[in-house]
């Protein structure tokens, strides 16, 4: 196995979609059946990857394989020298495990969708938009350089508009889709400007030649500064596909997507690219950077949580379960839990996705009724979805034996070492209070989909479990949740072969001067380092996140068992009532009920803002512009009546008194010119006598 | 008392002058024509007094002879168009005669 | 002599012309035919043009790396009282600056012929104009003599003002007017600085004397600044801070730029839509075109000096644009407004002074072209079903018509600068361009909101007409026909070729603009010794 195998390879596995794509949008008409090309093509997309997967981790498990070719020749140029824009495949750890995760939940969402479109007037469509969408995907995780990151960002922004619009007759449908792609874009105008801000200062767009030019200490404007303010323009990017606060809002109204695009876009891909790309620069963040990450992670974890508590919609309240998740992750790599992070990604991307299909099952069988209120009792009638979903639930959790329990765990102990590095404790705290809010509004939704009574009876008596081609998915999902796929022991993640095999410690480019103090490295970590007790950035965070572990294994586990209590305390048996407490608390429920209000606030100030600066300008542009012509043609018609006006009456004025002068004149001298030759010859004599007289004297 | 050039010269002013005043004061066009033979003869007499007492041979007889020629056509021509006036207009006072006029 | 191919792509039109006004009135389609081979002549030619290219030629201020040059005295009077001698040259030439456009003129204007199918009344007159319109602008893009080129610009502007004037629609007198007006409002200033240029440039003849020149080339060489003209930089009390100023607002009103852009969206709702294309298609590109051609190179102190202001103006544009966009009802006019927005890119990226931000430009000039161009087909397709162009009049349109809607999401698409379609490479060469030099950085940064902006208008839009449900009134509405997708197809076509492979176009343009951005470094030197001078 050669490394050009492994990127042929990986230029199929990129472009197997986009062929799918095209034919299934091309054919869709004609050929009522092609959708089964599109999802033949994910399948062999899915083994194709498992086998660059295998391959990447069996013989080049320490390399990183570049391939790239010129795609714009500029040659030399003035003022910046040679230019030349490549465009390339990058395969390491984390773009061949993540690559394997996309094509996972595509192929499973394909198969999914075949039951669960099933009669959709455009149902080839739908195929050939899923098709576009893993290609735009598989570009973000395979792609060598920023600049082609953003190509396929942008792509998966318009997939994503077209699937969420997918019933666009819905006028929530296209709303959704404009919103989530507008407030996306919001986030893309960071990373753009990230972009060219190593652009100008590299003349690259390369990951590698970047980060190889920091470590060489060759920062942007030559300041530490400007390094963080890239790291965070580039963040911006992760903010608006993320979904992370305050560009969180799009998410929820996605929703409003088929749901087994809700489940493969805006549970486990899509979203996750965000964390992935602060991931692929991980490299490169300052210590400043790593804060202002940390923080917005935090706040995202923590207001969907809160705002998931109260919502009656069950995509939503998973919808808002993701962001609170993505959240964790980007928390976990702002306090430098790298590893965890990505974990949590793959991870999370299962049990979500399961979740997001096993609603999918569930609002199938209901006929599209999607109120909780309305559910309830169905673990009877659909015992396959009830026991994939419960699983998931407790994956999300995090109790032991999932998977879920190893990365939240993880992401748990980073923030507590950080906390213990740095004095920053409220991170951890968030996070273990995030923790129990993840568990009791997961049982919640569990306890009210699926336990007790039946509340719609007609409905219920409808539902159905899901057949084979639905079902199947939900298992697979499920089964990939447990815990011995990443690790033998089911309580550390430490010793298995993810942390150790599959993903290596980040490599920091950062200048030391920029970094967090733990992560400088020391002399104790150069020493000490060795195969089998690898040292992360320092000694010092070694052993930080070693004395961190007991506690937070220990205080996870209350926090996550004491949610799930509460939860069946309250709604499985009713020992205490929500209703009350809703009652009691009331200002703070309707306000976690209505989202915050952010949507509100963001309609007042930022869309109104635009559109009444839309109108203002459009008034300008017809009033006062348009005005100054029109009103300097007025004038100029004015001034060209004055002038007619003046032509007529001074000009011609003066011309006729000339004439009627001129006449006067010949009034006065027509008397002498009487036509009588008498009078002429009296006339002459007169002259000729006063011509003498006057002559006379010469 | 011995003739002298002034004589003559006194002569042919009055002779002039009693053509001009014809001219100018009648309205009649014969007496007007009348009044330019006068001049014409005032003329004549001074061609011939200066070609007697001046050296100058005789020319002025000659342009005297030519003169009476041309005022005898002269005065053919203006009767015939005087005659012609008349049968036009019926009327030979010349104020009245301005058809041309303006 | 080769074949002179400058000569034909110019002047076959006017041949299609003759031949036209000679067919009788009632022959409708020999004249449509006539109009489309004389059009489509036009693409061959230019496509052998292209196929020729030498990609290595720099051109600008060389004669000798101009290609496809032609050149002869057009006119010469010796003994002038006063000036000498005038001569005037015929002097034809492409380089990466213009290649670009004279293809994007052919193609534009081949397909809007076949748009003018639906021209229903004086179809003689029409074509006939239509066609000189058609030598108009690609004279303008090949000549390189002033006083040639301002010839073609005056040409190309009473074909326009009669082909809104007749054809139009309701307030198409008022439009027709604005435009002309304006327009020859723009010449007057670029007449005069031509004037004064003449005035200021010699060149040396063959036999060693000196005469007054129109020469664009010779124009831009510093050496041949005469010592007292009004215009030369060697006269202490010259006048080409004036000329600048006036010769940009010459052409900067064809661009259009803010505050002169208001001629458009009235020339764009009142003119048919084949005129419309042009209109948007190729004519806006001319003021972009002149600056590069003119301004550049003959002042190049004043623009370094100004680039700021040019970048400022393309900031504006970019974002009025937009935001005016925004508050359209009117299909057509939403649309003229995001040419404005788009065309403030193409200033943008001429204010970076460099390579980046000028290919850009020119490449967003080109993307531009087809793009909307495409956009305008769209509206028209729509106008010619419907016969209405209010945008809150549609709804669904999507569901009846799918095939066209696919056309519109490519074309829709391509204008919010969607990746794998043309308009994104032209965006973002721009920005990096424009981002590269420092002193418009913050401009560089406000101006990406344009592209959220044109994202919020676009996408708005795309939802009022193509998505939601479909209205009753429109259920007899057909798809598209052979003709539409004559139309539709090579534009989408070239818009996706130039998304995913630019160097097709970036390399033609390549050399040019490099050579100009040294032209105008390298000038620096002699225009700081003269102001060392004073």
């Amino acid at each position: 196995m050669s490394e050009n195998f492994l990127i042929q390879l990986s230029v199929i596995v990129l472009f197997l979609p986009l062929l799918g794509f095209i034919v299934t949008l091309m054919l869709g008409k004609k050929i009522p059946k092609i959708f089964f090309f599109e999802v033949f093509v994910l399948f062999t997309g899915l083994v194709l990857s498992a086998i660059l997967l295998f391959g990447k981790l069996t013989y080049f498990s320490d390399s990183r394989i570049v391939s790239e070719f010129k795609w714009i020749d500029m040659g030399n140029v003035p003022v910046f020298g040679s230019i030349n824009i490549y465009l390339g495949m990058l395969i390491d750890d984390i773009s061949a495990l993540m690559i394997v995760v996309v094509y996972i939940i595509s192929f499973l969402v394909h198969f999914f969708s075949i039951d669960y479109m099933k009669g959709d007037i455009r149902y080839n469509r739908y195929f050939a938009y899923l098709g576009l969408f893993t290609f735009s995907m598989s570009g973000i995780v395979l792609t060598h350089n920023i600049l082609m990151m953003y190509i396929f960002w942008e792509l998966v922004g318009i997939s994503s508009y077209l699937l969420i619009g997918f019933w666009y007759e819905k006028k929530s449908a296209s709303d959704a889709g404009k919103k989530a792609f507008i407030v996306n874009r919001i986030g893309d105008l960071g990373m753009l400007a990230g972009l060219l801000l190593l652009f100008i200062t590299y003349n690259t767009f390369s990951f590698e030649q970047i980060f190889g030019e920091i470590a060489k200490g060759n920062l942007p404007f030559n300041s530490e500064f400007w390094l963080t303010v890239t790291g965070v323009l580039i963040f911006c990017g992760a903010i608006g596909k993320s979904a992370q606060f305050p560009l969180h809002v799009w998410l929820p109204d996605a929703m409003e997507g088929p749901t087994p695009v809700s489940a493969l876009i805006h549970a486990a891909t899509m979203v996750a690219a965000g964390v992935y790309l602060v991931v692929r620069v991980f490299g490169i963040l300052t210590a400043d950077a790593m804060l202002v990450i940390a923080i917005i992670g935090m706040l995202s974890a923590f207001i969907p949580a809160t705002i998931a508590l109260t919502q009656n919609d069950i995509k939503r309240v998973l919808a808002y379960s993701t962001v609170s998740q993505l959240g964790y992750m980007i928390m976990a790599l702002g306090v430098g839990a790298y590893k965890f992070a990505f974990f949590h990604l793959v991870t999370h991307a299962f049990f979500k996705a399961c979740l997001f299909l096993g609603s999918g099952s569930v609002i199938h069988a209901m006929h599209h009724e999607q109120d909780i209120r309305n559910m309830g009792g169905l673990r009877k009638k659909m015992p396959i979805t009830y026991a994939t979903f419960l699983f998931s639930s407790i994956a999300i959790s995090g109790i032991p034996l999932t998977s879920g329990f190893l990365s939240k765990d993880g992401i748990l102990s980073g923030a507590y070492a950080f906390g213990s590095l740095t004095g920053h404790w409220l991170f951890p705290f968030i996070g273990f209070l995030v923790a129990m809010m993840t568990a009791f509004y997961m049982f919640r939704l569990v306890i009210l989909t699926f336990h007790g009574e039946p509340r719609n009876k007609d409905k219920y008596d409808h539902a159905h479990e899901s057949k084979f081609s639905m079902a199947m998915p939900l298992v697979v999902l499920s089964v990939l949740s447990l815990f011995f796929w990443y690790t033998p022991n089911p309580l550390s993640p430490d010793a298995g072969w993810f942390y150790s095999k599959w993903i290596k410690d980040p490599v920091i480019y950062t200048p030391e001067s920029a970094r967090w103090d733990f992560m400088k490295t020391d002399e104790a970590a150069l020493t000490h380092s060795s195969a089998e007790h690898p040292v992360m950035y320092s000694e010092t965070y070694t052993e930080a996140l070693h004395h961190s572990h007991g506690p937070a294994v220990i205080l996870s586990l209350l926090v996550a068992i004491s949610g799930i209590l509460l939860a069946f305390t309250m709604y499985q048996w009713k020992k205490i009532s929500a209703d009350k407490i809703a009652e009691k608390f009331k200002p703070l429920y309707n306000f976690s009920y209505n989202k915050w209000y952010f949507d509100e606030l963001y309609d007042k100030t930022f869309v109104a803002g635009t559109l009444a600066l839309s109108s203002l300008v459009a008034w300008f542009d017809r009033v006062i512009i348009d005005g100054i012509v029109d009103g300097s043609a007025t004038v100029t018609k004015a001034v060209s009546t004055f002038t007619g006006k003046f032509d007529n009456v001074v000009v011609d004025g003066l011309v006729n008194f000339m004439a009627y002068l001129s006449a006067f004149i010949g009034l006065i001298f027509r008397r002498f010119q009487t036509g009588k030759v008498q009078t002429y010859i009296i006339m002459g004599i007169f002259s000729i006598v006063i011509l003498l007289f006057l002559f006379k004297s010469f | 008392m011995e003739v002298t050039l002034t004589h003559f010269l006194i002569l042919s002013t009055l002779l002039f002058s009693l053509g001009i005043y014809g001219i100018v004061t009648r309205k009649n066009a014969i007496m007007v024509l009348m009044g330019l033979e006068l001049i014409l003869n005032a003329s004549n007499i001074n061609f011939i007094a200066f070609s007697r007492f001046g050296n100058f041979g005789l020319q002025g007889q000659l342009f005297a002879l030519f003169v009476i020629v041309l005022a005898a056509a002269e005065a053919a021509i203006a009767l015939a168009i005087v005659l012609n006036v008349y049968k036009t207009f019926v009327n030979v006072n010349v104020d009245e005669i301005d058809e041309l006029r303006d | 002599m080769n074949f002179p191919i400058l000569t034909f792509l110019t002047f076959i039109p006017v041949v299609g012309m003759v031949i036209i006004l000679f067919l009788k009135k009632e022959n409708v389609s020999a004249i449509k035919y006539t109009a489309l081979l004389a059009t489509g002549i036009q693409v061959v030619l230019a496509a052998v043009l292209m196929s020729n290219y030498n990609y290595s030629l720099g051109g600008i201020n060389e004669a000798s790396s101009f290609q496809f040059a032609e050149k002869f005295r057009w006119i010469e009077i010796s003994d002038f009282p006063w000036i000498g001698t005038i001569k005037i040259d015929y002097f034809l030439g492409v380089d990466g600056l213009s290649t670009p456009l004279v293809l994007l003129t052919a193609i534009v204007t081949f397909i809007a012929t076949l748009s003018s199918w639906t021209i229903d009344r004086q179809l003689k007159g029409y074509f006939a104009l239509f066609l000189l319109l058609d030598t108009g602008m690609m004279g303008v893009f090949v000549s390189l003599d002033f006083f040639l080129f301002f010839v073609f610009w005056e040409i190309m502007l009473l074909p326009m003002y009669f082909l809104i004037g007749i054809w139009g629609g309701p307030r198409r007198e008022y439009a027709a007017i604005k435009f002309f007006l304006y327009t020859l409002f723009g010449s007057i200033f670029i007449l005069l600085v031509m004037i004064g240029l003449y005035f200021s440039t010699t060149e040396t003849l063959a036999d060693g004397s000196k005469v007054f020149t129109f020469n664009i080339l010779e124009m831009m060489n510093t050496a041949n600044y005469t010592v007292d003209g009004i215009l030369s930089p060697l006269n202490p009390d010259n006048w080409r801070f004036i000329a600048f100023v006036g010769l940009f607002a010459g052409f900067a009103i064809k661009i259009p730029m803010f505050p002169f852009h208001t001629w458009l969206p009235d020339a764009h709702v009142e003119a048919p839509t084949p005129i419309s294309v042009i209109l948007a298609g190729v004519l806006l590109k001319m003021g972009t075109y002149g600056i590069l051609r003119f301004n550049y190179p003959i002042f190049p102190e004043l623009t370094y000096q100004l680039a700021w202001y040019i970048g400022l103006f393309g900031m504006i544009n970019i974002i009025y644009g937009a935001l005016a966009a925004m508050a359209q009802r009117d299909f057509k006019k939403l649309i003229a407004y995001s040419s404005v927005s788009h065309m403030g890119y193409c200033l943008l990226g001429m204010a970076s002074l460099n390579t980046m931000g000028i290919s850009g430009a020119i490449l967003q000039m080109f993307n531009h072209g087809t793009i909307t161009a495409m956009l305008f087909l769209i509206v028209g397709v729509l106008y010619d079903r419907t016969h209405t162009r209010n945008l809150d009049d549609f709804g669904g349109i999507g569901t009846q018509m799918p095939i066209y809607t696919g056309f519109v999401s490519v074309a829709f698409f391509a204008a919010i600068g969607l990746p794998g379609l043309s308009g994104f490479i032209s965006e973002i060469f721009v920005f990096l361009g424009a981002f590269s030099y420092d002193i418009i950085r913050v401009i560089t940064i406000i101006s990406t909101l344009g592209i959220l902006l044109g994202a919020g208008y676009m996408l708005w839009t795309m939802q009022r007409v193509y998505l939601g449900t479909l209205k009753e009134k429109w259920m007899q509405l057909k798809d598209l026909d052979r003709r539409e997708y004559a139309m539709l197809i090579p534009l989408t076509l070239i818009i996706i070729f130039l998304g995913v492979y630019p160097s097709a176009m970036l390399d033609v343009m390549n050399a040019s603009v490099n050579s100009m951005v040294k032209f105008m470094q390298d000038s620096q030197v002699f225009f700081s010794s003269i102001t060392g001078l004073q």
